[in-house]
């Protein structure tokens, strides 16, 4: 179970770093969006893992039953939000430059070089 | 007692922008009388607030009164209020300019817009809660990049999604942060932090420090150091102009949460020891020198400006990374009047390139412009300030941060030496644009065709550079109010008690006060009363007292508190 979320963390981690900084802002988009996806699951394991225990407290059970923490839970519902909102922001705004300037290069380079 | 007006800053802003966009959409002139008065009312606020928070001690505002760390908290202290009053001052000046340029008619939303980044900005100052950091880090951010590409281009848009994707990689890099401090501490309230790192064995720090080493990576992003200034140059030249200038108070929320994290959670003297000063001094040194060669490289000045903040944002860094009072009080002294400098100049380029047609913001002699000799007189003005040369603001910051830090001869020759090149850098800038052009040949290009009110715009610029002379006149009083602050800032007891402290009290009188309500009376209320009492107690005894990092429990839980 830690073997395997550690080894996704790092995977996709991996995988985002090389994606963004790829020069066209497609893999730059899906590199985000990787890089928001290990970074959800990292904070889930924030909490420690546990499997099939409820995230609240219970005085009666909590000796024998055992819980997990709940806050990483609301802490990834809200970072889940927001890199969504993030990535569809990015899209738009990578289309609308693909559209103005015709190609999705991600560097300025060219432009400067003829200053 | 502030009370609620403690929230205003951030409530007023989000009430307005939506209202601005649902009610107000296809009327300007509405939209802009209500930006405005929004920002006055900001403005007005955060004095207030100020003077409240020099009276008194750190003050708590508990949203939805759940106590801390349960629930989030706004503090409010002698450095927020110094922020909330800088950038609202900043948004009064970059919103007339706006109307006046006509910059808000080439775009849709801008003011609503503003209002969110101002939400965005007072949030993130006034916040006690670093998760709650990172959602208004998050909504200031997603504000301006609506600015940043506020009237389009296909240069502007690139330079965009540069920014974004940039500033995504950062967010990314605080979430993975806060993750890491989280799992070590078990909270991420800053005042239960801070209390919580302090009683931590100097043996199980290696993941709390490898913690505070990526925020500090997050701020210095956000802050435009050295090496993660590379977004800067190209976001502020390519963003319009009053933008731009908004953006000053951008690397400021950078610089004022590493002051606020590195006082607060990880001070000098705490467990993790001088790390942020060590990692900061070589950045900061680094970071001052690039700027001022990027500032005697530029070849248009849009790029001079943001290279002459990456500079100034290298020296309060200096001042900072000394992590003690006098340094700090230099270091505030030198934020103001950078953030203002920065500003005016990003206003009077902006003015200039509106004038000069073809020619642009380009470092070469042209005809002259329509207002020559105003705005050469304002760009020297404000580019003396931002180089620190006597009689401006600028000299008198350095100078305080040169007199906090004797002894420290490299910073010494860094600030000396590069205060010579920003000199002689801002000198080509000036005589090329603004002298040579006397002698250039070619008609006087036209002036702005879209300008609602081009006195309007030539007030705003001029307001802030008063604002430099305000702050060279009255410089004992503030730099006495300034090394206050930061005498707070140093002995954070009072903020870690103002926040955690009187919980249990709290507690019992809400108790009380919902049984009176639900009517027991006195005779036999007693017997609900004394147990939940017991309850409550018993609660308070656990998590008051048993703060330190618990490595034994594998259930599954890491919050001390929700432990019990």
């Amino acid at each position: 179970m830690e073997a395997l979320v550690a080894s996704a963390i790092g995977v996709m981690t991996a995988a985002g770093i090389y994606l963004i900084l790829r020069m066209r802002t497609f893999p730059v988009v899906l590199g985000m969006a990787m890089l928001s996806y290990a970074v959800n699951i990292f904070l889930f394991a924030t909490g420690r893992l546990a499997v099939n225990l409820p995230p609240i407290l219970d005085h009666a059970g909590a000796e024998t039953a055992g819980y997990t923490d709940p806050i990483p839970q609301a802490l990834v519902l809200t970072a889940i939000v927001i890199s969504f909102g993030m990535t569809a922001v990015v899209v738009m705004l990578s289309l609308g430059a693909f559209v103005e300037a015709g190609n999705d290069r991600i560097d300025l380079d060219e432009e400067e070089a003829d200053q | 007692m502030m009370g609620h007006w403690m929230v205003a800053p951030v409530v007023l802003p989000a009430f307005l922008a939506p209202l601005i966009v649902l009610w107000m959409r296809f009327d300007l002139r509405t939209q802009r009388v209500f930006s405005v008065a929004g920002m006055v009312a900001l403005l007005v606020l955060s004095i207030v607030l100020a003077v409240s928070a020099t009276q008194n001690p750190p003050e708590v505002y508990r949203l939805g009164n759940w106590e801390a760390p349960f629930g989030i908290v706004l503090v409010l202290d002698r450095l927020s209020a110094l922020m909330l009053v800088l950038t609202a001052s900043l948004g009064l000046a970059v919103v007339l300019y706006a109307i006046g340029s006509g910059w808000d008619k080439r775009g849709w939303h801008f003011h609503s817009l503003m209002q969110f980044q101002m939400m965005g900005v007072n949030g993130a100052f006034l916040t006690g809660d670093a998760f709650n950091l990172f959602v208004f880090f998050e909504v200031l951010l997603i504000a301006s990049y609506g600015l940043m590409i506020h009237g389009g281009g296909e240069k502007r848009l690139k330079a965009g999604v540069q920014y974004v994707v940039y500033n995504l990689a950062g967010s990314t890099l605080f979430l993975f942060a806060l993750g890491t401090i989280y799992a070590v501490t078990g909270t991420l309230n800053m005042a239960d932090l801070a209390q919580k790192v302090a009683q931590m064995s100097p043996g199980d720090t290696a993941l709390l420090r490898v913690g505070a080493v990526l925020l500090m990576l997050v701020f210095a992003v956000k802050a435009a150091l050295v090496p993660f200034q590379f977004w800067l140059p190209a976001t502020y030249t390519n963003a319009p102009g009053p933008v731009a200038a908004l953006f000053a108070i951008m690397t400021k929320v950078g610089v004022y949460a590493i002051v606020r994290i590195y006082t607060l959670i990880f001070p000098a003297d705490g467990i993790t020891g001088g790390l942020a000063g060590e990692v900061l001094l070589p950045a900061a040194l680094v970071s001052l020198v690039i700027g001022m060669v990027g500032v005697l490289g530029a070849r248009d000045m849009g790029r001079l400006v943001a290279y002459s903040v990456i500079g100034s944002v290298g020296t309060m860094m200096l001042a900072f990374s000394q992590f003690d009072q006098a340094a700090t009080g230099a270091g505030l002294y030198y934020m103001i009047h950078s953030t203002l400098a920065a500003a005016a100049l990003f206003l009077i380029a902006d003015l200039v390139k509106e004038r000069r047609g073809a020619d642009g913001l380009a470092i070469r002699p042209a005809p002259k412009m329509i207002n020559h000799g105003l705005l050469s007189g304002m760009f020297f003005a404000a580019a003396i300030a931002m180089a620190g040369m006597p009689p401006l603001s600028g000299f008198l910051g350095k100078l305080m941060i040169l007199d906090a830090l004797r002894g420290e001869w490299l910073v010494w020759a860094a600030i000396l030496i590069t205060s010579l090149i920003a000199i002689v850098g801002f000198g080509r800038a000036g005589s090329e644009v603004f002298w040579k052009s006397y002698a250039a040949e070619g008609e006087t290009p036209e002036g702005p065709k879209d300008a609602s009110s081009p006195g309007l715009a030539f007030t705003a610029a001029g307001g802030l550079l008063a604002g430099l002379v305000a702050m060279t006149v009255l410089a004992g009083p503030l730099s006495g109010w300034l090394q206050g602050t930061a005498a707070q800032l140093h002995a954070p007891q009072a903020y870690i008690s103002a926040v955690m402290d009187g919980a249990y009290e709290r507690a019992m009188e809400a108790e009380r006060a919902y049984y009176e309500k639900k009517g027991y009376g006195s005779d036999h209320g007693a017997e609900p009363h004394v147990a939940l009492e017991a309850e409550v107690q018993e609660e308070a005894a656990d998590t008051g007292h048993d703060t330190g990092y618990d490595t034994g429990h594998d259930t599954g839980a890491s919050a001390p508190a929700a432990a019990h």
